[in-house]
């Protein structure tokens, strides 16, 4: 890697912390807990690294060591995106008039206790 | 298009579904898109990856995914929603994990000497920031699956030990810069593990949340870091949105507690403040005790009445009982509102959470600035499970660790009935003056049992 390349991705590093400063600037404290589980989902990219790392891994070391780190990597991906979504689909019975209108998605554990 | 612009493109396409994704958890209706997005980005990003030039060893990849895949989706979904904070230390744990492992594989693989120094200091940084991570939400999950005591720990000299180790995992990093000893990355690990672990020992109490969600920006860093060493674009967008944007929550959170960041990392609460408190309590005097049959009176022929719900509620898993005792309450022509202290339950918007598990209604759902001036013409507020967040002391008593918390106004109704499990203090270890006062009422129990004997108490009326 070249002096180039290290300054834009200093760049992209720079913007992007801007950018997620100004993006989450109003929250409601209600969604503080989403909002953080949220985020955890997001930095389960790191799998993209882990599998980089064990696909081009030479020797055990480093297969062992690429291996979990994809086993890791995966329980923050997948784990963080599945309990981000189960609290938020319970927000999402709230208004038992709006949930009847869109009934394709009415599915989940509040569907069935809203009043048709 | 050759596979290499391919793949980048890719990369900027899941980059804005992460911006996206964050933008849509900013608010309530456009939530649950913005993390199907953010997984949709995910899907894309991981996805293409398959694709990149050279990768092999696709089975052990595709095994190791299925093996993380099959433990997280059951642990997600069967876990209570009360147990959420743990949860998502422990999601985070692993990212930083993670990362470490990939900026530490890297650094094996190049042949010693051979890396410049920006590229050492790319690994150290992810190594060091992701075990800190690691460890420390080790220590936070075990805090708050209470493995160990939740209380903040301190030993003496704490600070200097957390200062000459952080100083040793500095002087290594240096060395490792300006000469080829690899092995020295082992001691760095070993030292980074046991900082992660010094760091979140003295925090205790409510403050463990707050902590969390600084480790999940740090894990962030630590995934920005590990795509500087693997010249990953998108490795480096996501790990520095999160960064950022788990920073800023962090302070948002701690200052929903009324208190700054250092003063939670650094003030060990809950350490010594209990004697002060509980010296002059319990047995000199005496406290208020009812029947369900009189609370139940008492709410029964109430014209308004506020509902503080807290982690007890949580833990007796009574919120669908709560709301029982509501609906009926209202078809009796009694108003019922829920006064939802920020940091109520365990984490910021905990709670919500929880209430809404139980359908209700998102208009009697109050925040604390909507709710405090309701607390005047209360007839009654009944507090489920709550403590610190209605504790007058962080109103009154400079010497109390919670001062400056804002508070919900429960000491403003003219009525106060506490659901409690036993005189204990809470989570933060603090006794509770509005216990002793001449208004308020106590039912012992469990709150889910309270709760019930209440509601059965109301239908006889």
């Amino acid at each position: 890697m070249n002096g180039g390349d290290i300054l834009s991705l200093i760049t992209v590093f720079v913007l992007s912390a801007f950018v997620g400063f100004e993006v989450i600037a109003k929250v409601p404290s209600t969604l503080h807990t989403p909002l953080m589980s949220g985020t955890n989902a997001i930095h389960g990219v790191v799998l993209v690294g882990a599998m980089l790392v064990l696909g081009t891994a030479h020797g055990t070391a480093q297969m062992v060591l690429g291996f979990v780190a994809v086993v890791l990597a995966t329980l923050n991906v997948v784990g963080g995106f599945v309990v981000t979504d189960r609290m938020l689909e319970m927000f999402k019975v709230r208004k038992p008039a709006k949930a009847a209108a869109e009934p394709a998605n009415a599915v989940g554990p509040g569907a069935e206790g809203g009043p048709k | 298009m050759s596979l290499g612009t391919g793949i980048r493109l890719a990369d900027l396409i899941a980059a804005i579904c992460f911006i996206l994704a964050l933008r849509g958890l900013t608010g309530p209706k456009t939530a649950r898109y913005g993390n199907l997005l953010g997984a949709g980005g995910m899907a894309l990003a991981v996805g293409i990856t398959f694709a990149t030039k050279g990768l092999t060893h696709f089975l052990l990849i595709v095994g190791a995914m299925l093996i993380g895949a099959v433990i997280a989706v059951p642990a997600a979904r069967l876990v209570k929603m009360t147990a959420m904070p743990q949860m998502v230390a422990a999601f985070n744990g692993v990212g930083g994990g993670a990362a470490a492992l990939i900026a530490l594989a890297t650094f094996l693989r190049a042949p010693a000497g051979s890396l410049a120094v920006y590229e050492v200091v790319e690994v150290l940084l992810g190594v060091v920031i992701g075990c800190v991570s690691f460890s420390g939400s080790c220590i936070a999950f075990a805090k708050l699956q209470e493995i160990m005591t939740g209380r903040a720990i301190t030993y003496p000299g704490q600070q200097i030990w957390n200062g000459i180790v952080g100083v040793a995992i500095l002087g290594l990093g240096v060395t490792l810069c300006v000469s080829s000893v690899n092995w020295l990355i082992a001691i760095v690990v070993v030292l980074a593990l046991a900082f992660g672990v010094a760091f979140v020992l003295p925090v205790g109490g409510a403050d463990v949340p707050v902590l969390i969600s600084l480790l999940n920006s740090f894990t962030g860093l630590a995934v920005a870091a590990s795509g500087f060493v693997l010249h990953s674009v998108v490795l480096v967008v996501a790990g520095t949105l999160v960064g950022a944007s788990g920073t800023l929550l962090t302070q948002k959170m701690s200052q929903a507690m009324g208190r700054s960041l250092p003063n939670i990392l650094f003030s060990a609460f809950g350490s010594v403040i209990t004697a002060t408190g509980g010296a002059e309590g319990d047995t000199t005097r005496s406290v208020r005790s009812a029947s369900a049959e009189d609370v139940a009176i008492l709410l029964a022929y109430a014209n308004k009445v506020i509902v503080v719900p807290g982690y007890g509620l949580a833990v007796a898993q009574a919120q669908h009982t709560i709301r029982e005792l509501a609906d009926l309450l209202e078809s009796r022509g009694v108003e019922v509102i829920y006064a939802i202290h920020p940091v109520a339950g365990r984490m910021p918007g905990h709670m919500n959470v929880l209430l809404a598990e139980a359908n209700v209604p998102y208009e009697q759902l109050k925040e604390m600035e909507e709710a405090n001036p309701e607390f005047q013409s209360a007839d009654v507020a009944l507090v489920v499970g709550a403590n610190d967040v209605v504790n007058p002391a962080a109103k009154n008593n400079p010497d109390s660790p919670i001062y400056g918390m804002p508070i919900l106004a429960v000491d403003e109704a003219r009525n106060i009935v506490f659901m409690k499990r036993s005189m204990r203090p809470g989570f933060a270890g603090i006794d509770n003056e509005l216990l002793f006062d001449p208004k308020t009422t106590l039912l012992f129990g469990d709150a889910k049992d309270s709760l019930t004997k209440v509601v059965a108490a109301v239908k006889a009326l």
